[in-house]
């Protein structure tokens, strides 16, 4: 039972949800190199970090999905087991159509680092069944290009299956609805600009965003 | 550019033009034997530059005291270590990117960090925090904004990028700063286990390693630039920029960060390529251990095509480091780094006498003694003199607080008082996840994971104390720090610093920076905080005005368990607010005398590092029996504000009633602190600090009584004024 | 050999804060006429000739990396270099 930490050259934020992982969850992290083909067989979950892979140079997250990791992570999400994205992770998950929408530089243009309240909309995911719905919870917000864009069709389609997550209670960046965090239908793969692991210790400001890794390890143990 | 002969370079005085004096030039022939070719004039040139020499700040430095018992490394390598305990070191530097920052603030600010890291990391340390201390013009000036704007972008892209988070910093605004602005980098590291690197070039015949980024064009000559003055006609000629790449930078720093923890058995040295590039990374490299080398120019990386010596040898490219590997481990080399993604390049090899020679083309194009390069650069003691204006009478400034709510809400509104918040949300200031006091209060902590240890940090600067004293300007400088340490529950561990000081050829200024040093030496002495690193950024003067005298200090201090972490503001209800430290009528160059008479003047209040010393004393005995529940230095803008401050965060208001005329309220008097504290400590408290019981926190009004006056604001009115105010100004 | 300009830009029906930006600077300048302002990428390739339609190639390059397709559009031109030796 590992939890795969994806390492893309430019993760900077791979290390920090290690520890989340191995110190506040209790779980066995793993990390795995962009180059590698095949996700070792005992993995349950994959995390893809924040960062600025690639230096973010052409757009975020766009030259990432093509790192040879990627294609076994599609694999391991189509098999319906969980993939979550978190800040630059849920650039690449875009970019490589594992989520719908795009995300487009912040409406204001500058990048921003501040703690963020959120709205929890849907419950009954796999990364979001430790809350109650509606609550009022806080992760840290750090990005210059976390403006989610969708279409109207789009949008429509993730309002009726649910797959909005999380949304912004005072909206940083511009984001289409709020948007903070969305699964894609199935409700196995969760891209969010929010970043959990920054909120999974008291001495850190806060505990909401542990309790994100808490439900996908809750789902786990079910199984 | 085209390579004159020998002959041509004397005729034609081409030395001065890139700084060197005519004395200089002879002394570069005495010690040759002959003319120095056209790429060794340039090496000399950069190498005896103020930037790489310290040839006018050298026998200043010398007071600094550099060592201690827990001080590992002083200055003289990319950056200071000191001894944190459990086998563990902390690593830091500052350093100043004033002029590239000036001409191109984005890439000159960006640039800035990614030197001020690469100084880190090739001590083995593995970089935990970026800090800044910047000075620019007043807010009423376009190209101010512009400067800011663009400036706050280049640093917060590249720390964010590369993931190292920039947790704390300071900003002013004077006009000496207009044509003039200062940008200082702080970069603080973490060595887990105390093995650190040495820049030095050891054993005949090992190898030299060029890794990372090509070399270019750009910024060539920077240490020169940064070695003279500005003025409009030369606007134009500082065009040079470097461009920085944190992506590249953050593969070069991860690839040696594991040629030092993992293969520790080949390297004998690393080194940043940083100021005079590849000379001065080299020549340094060798004379510290006293060895030569043969370095082929051909097989330097390079970008641009037909680059000659001096391009290559002065060239500023960025994200660049130079190695010396063990003879016989090439390849071990060249796999890591590709593993990263990045270039390493074998271009040379020590050599076993102490030449330095230069080959291209199958040519020698430069042999010099590599000790005359690095050692043998003059040393000048310049004439000084006591500038007339701090002999000046005191118009005896009294602040107008006929409207004293009206006054305090001014204040809180300045730019240098107002909070910084929309600067620091550009800044990643949480990847790590260490960072346990964010932005905002009087030092940044960041917890030592898997310990019950944090490091605190600041940086500050006190450039107006200093242009009316700056003796006791720089002493006070340091006590700052200090005391923005000690409040946050640390213990001053040493400090580095950035002398950004005007022209040294004019003695008034020579006299600045001597005061100042003088002063900084002596609080280091008083705090126990040596002096492990730091960079001088002399010639900061815009048609032929000076900045005032600002030497940044940047200050680490250990806090030794997590229960000391204290942060400025108040905490709950009903706790008891103290004032620790006397009061007087101290308004010489403060905010208020800024704010009411445009200007300040007049001789700077007294200051006494022994009460500085045992006040902070105090603050730290307090912390760490568990008495307090906030404590927050007192700095610009006096008492009120920092009332005020600490109100804000939760906004829980306070109550406070002060024995004292309603101007003093304002005084910049040093050595305070406001303290809040658990009602039930209230007998410890007082015992232990025998300080003075001024108020209780509670309600959502910021009431202040003095003899003659009443303060009752709205703690969150206040604290909007305060927390837009620079957005605002900035539009 | 070929020289190939891409120019990509945010769809016309997404708000692009870049453009938006530097119009209001403009406005600033006193340039008030400015109606729209469009801030996008440009990239120059140089490419070798192959077996393979050189449009076939730019597409797919500018369909699988260059550009974002849900939120940018984009479009090229191709020069043929006559110096080819």
């Amino acid at each position: 039972m590992k939890y795969a930490v994806i390492r893309f050259p430019g993760s900077n934020c791979d290390w920090d949800m290690y520890y989340v992982l191995r110190d506040q969850l209790k779980v066995e992290p793993i990390f795995v190199d962009y180059r590698e083909t095949n996700l070792p067989i005992d993995v349950v979950a994959v995390i893809v970090p924040g960062g600025f892979s690639y230096g973010d140079y052409l757009r975020s997250g766009a030259i990432a999905r093509f790192a040879p990791i990627m294609e076994d992570i599609k694999k391991f999400a189509e098999a319906g087991n969980p993939v979550l994205g978190v800040c630059n992770g849920f650039q690449i998950l875009t970019e490589a159509h594992l989520l719908p929408g795009g995300l487009r530089k912040n409406q204001h243009l500058e990048f921003i680092c501040q703690q963020q309240d959120l709205f929890v909309q849907n419950n009954q995911t796999t990364f979001s069944n430790q809350f109650k719905p509606g609550e009022k919870v806080m992760m840290p917000v750090a990005h210059g290009d976390g403006n989610y864009y969708c279409d109207d069709v789009t949008l429509q389609q993730l309002r009726t299956h649910n797959q909005i997550v999380l949304t912004y209670s005072k909206n940083p960046n511009g984001s289409v609805a709020d948007i903070a965090g969305i699964v894609n239908e199935q409700g196995n793969v969760m891209g969010m600009m929010p970043h959990p692991e920054r909120a999974s210790e008291l001495v850190l400001g806060g505990t909401d965003g542990l309790r994100l890794f808490q439900s996908v390890v809750t789902r786990q143990l079910q199984k | 550019m085209i390579e004159l002969q020998p002959r041509e370079i004397e005729e034609q005085k081409l030395y001065q033009q890139w700084g060197l004096s005519e004395a200089e030039f002879d002394k570069v022939q005495e010690l040759l034997g002959r003319l120095p070719n056209f790429t060794e004039t340039g090496l000399f040139a950069a190498m005896w530059s103020e930037h790489c020499a310290y040839k006018n700040s050298k026998p200043l430095l010398k007071q600094f005291p550099t060592t201690g018992k827990n001080i590992l490394q002083g200055p003289g390598e990319g950056a200071g270590i000191i001894d944190i305990g459990d086998g563990q070191a902390v690593v830091f530097k500052a350093e100043s990117h004033n002029h590239p920052t000036a001409v191109e603030p984005y890439q000159g600010a960006a640039t800035g960090v990614g030197g001020i890291i690469r100084d880190i990391f090739s001590m083995g340390a593995r970089p935990i925090a970026m800090l800044d201390s910047l000075h620019f013009g007043p807010l009423d000036n376009d190209h101010t904004k512009y400067l800011i704007d663009q400036t706050v972008a280049g640093i917060g892209d590249y720390g964010n990028c590369i993931g190292i988070p920039t947790v704390g910093g300071e900003m002013t605004f004077e006009d000496v700063y207009q044509g003039n602005p200062l940008m200082n980098g702080m970069c603080v590291g973490l060595l887990d286990s105390v093995q650190q690197q040495k820049g030095a070039a050891a054993g005949a015949g090992n190898l030299i390693f060029y890794v990372g980024a090509k070399t270019g064009r750009d910024g060539i000559q920077g240490a020169i630039f940064a070695s003279a003055e500005f003025n409009d006609e030369q606007e134009s000629q500082r065009s040079a920029v470097q461009v920085g790449d944190p992506f590249a930078e953050k593969m070069v720093m991860e690839a040696c960060l594991d040629l030092i923890e993992n293969h520790a058995d080949i390297l004998v040295g690393i080194q940043d390529m940083g100021a005079a590039g590849l000379v001065s990374s080299s020549a340094e490299m060798g004379a510290k251990a006293g060895f030569g080398m043969d370095l082929n120019l051909d097989l330097v990386p390079q970008r641009e095509a037909d680059m000659i010596p001096y391009e290559l040898m002065l060239s500023e490219s960025q994200e660049r480091m130079l190695l010396c590997i063990k003879k016989g481990h090439a390849d071990e080399v060249i796999e890591l780094f590709n593993q990263y993604e990045t270039e390493a390049v074998e271009i040379g090899t020590v050599r076993d006498d102490q030449q330095y020679i230069l080959h291209q083309h199958d040519e020698v194009v430069a042999n010099v003694d590599v000790k005359a390069l690095v050692d043998e650069a003059p040393v000048y003691r310049k004439p000084s003199s006591r500038p007339a204006r701090l002999d000046k009478e005191s118009t005896g400034f009294e602040p107008d607080t006929s409207k004293v709510a009206e006054v305090l809400m001014d204040l809180l509104q300045q730019p240098a008082i107002a909070s910084k918040e929309s600067v620091y949300h550009r800044y990643d200031s949480q990847v790590q996840t260490n960072t346990v006091v964010l932005p905002g209060s009087d030092a940044a902590v960041i917890r030592v994971r898997n310990t019950d240890k944090a490091l605190a940090m600041t940086t500050d600067a006190n450039p107006r104390y200093l242009f009316l004293d700056p003796h006791k300007g720089g002493q006070i400088a340091v006590a700052e720090a200090a005391r923005n340490i000690v409040a946050s529950g640390g213990m001053p561990l040493g400090i580095t610093d950035c002398l950004n000081f005007g022209s040294p050829e004019d003695p008034e200024i020579y006299y600045e920076l001597e005061q100042a040093t003088k002063g900084m030496s002596e609080a280091c002495r008083q705090f126990e905080t040596p002096v492990i690193s730091g960079n001088v950024s002399l010639y900061n003067e815009f048609n032929g005005q000076a900045i005032y005298p600002t030497p940044m200090v940047g200050m680490v201090g250990l806090i030794e368990s997590m229960d000391y972490v204290t942060t400025q503001s108040f905490k709950q209800h009903g706790d008891l607010v103290y004032l620790v430290g006397e009061t007087k009528a101290d308004f010489n160059g403060t905010e208020i005398q800024k704010m009411q008479m445009g200007q300040i003047e007049g001789q700077l209040f007294d200051f006494d590092l022994a009460t500085e010393a045992a006040n902070q004393q105090l603050i730290q005995e307090a912390i760490r029996a568990g008495l307090v529940n906030s404590v927050h230095d007192l700095a610009e803008g006096g008492l009120a504000v920092a009332i005020a401050e600490s109100t804000f965060d939760n906004e829980i208001g306070v109550d406070i009633k002060l024995d004292m005329p309603a101007s003093w309220l304002f005084s910049e008097t040093q050595s305070r602190f406001i303290v809040s504290v658990s009602s039930e400590l209230q007998a410890d408290f007082e015992q232990l600090t025998g300080a003075k019981l001024i108020g209780t926190t509670g309600g959502q009004h910021l009431a202040i009584q003095t003899n003659n006056s009443k303060i009752n604001l709205d703690v969150t009115t206040a604290k909007k004024a305060w927390k837009e105010a620079l957005a605002w100004q900035m539009k | 050999m070929y020289n190939v300009k891409v120019y990509v830009t945010y769809k016309a029906s997404i708000l692009d804060p870049q453009g938006e930006a530097v119009k209001m600077a403009l406005h600033r300048l006193e340039f008030t006429n400015v109606q729209a302002v469009t801030q996008g990428k440009y990239f120059e390739l140089t490419i070798t000739k192959t077996t393979q339609s050189i449009e076939e190639q730019v597409e797919k390059m500018c369909t699988e990396l260059l550009t974002n397709t849900n939120m940018e559009s984009y479009r090229y031109e191709i020069e043929e270099l006559t110096t080819e030796g």
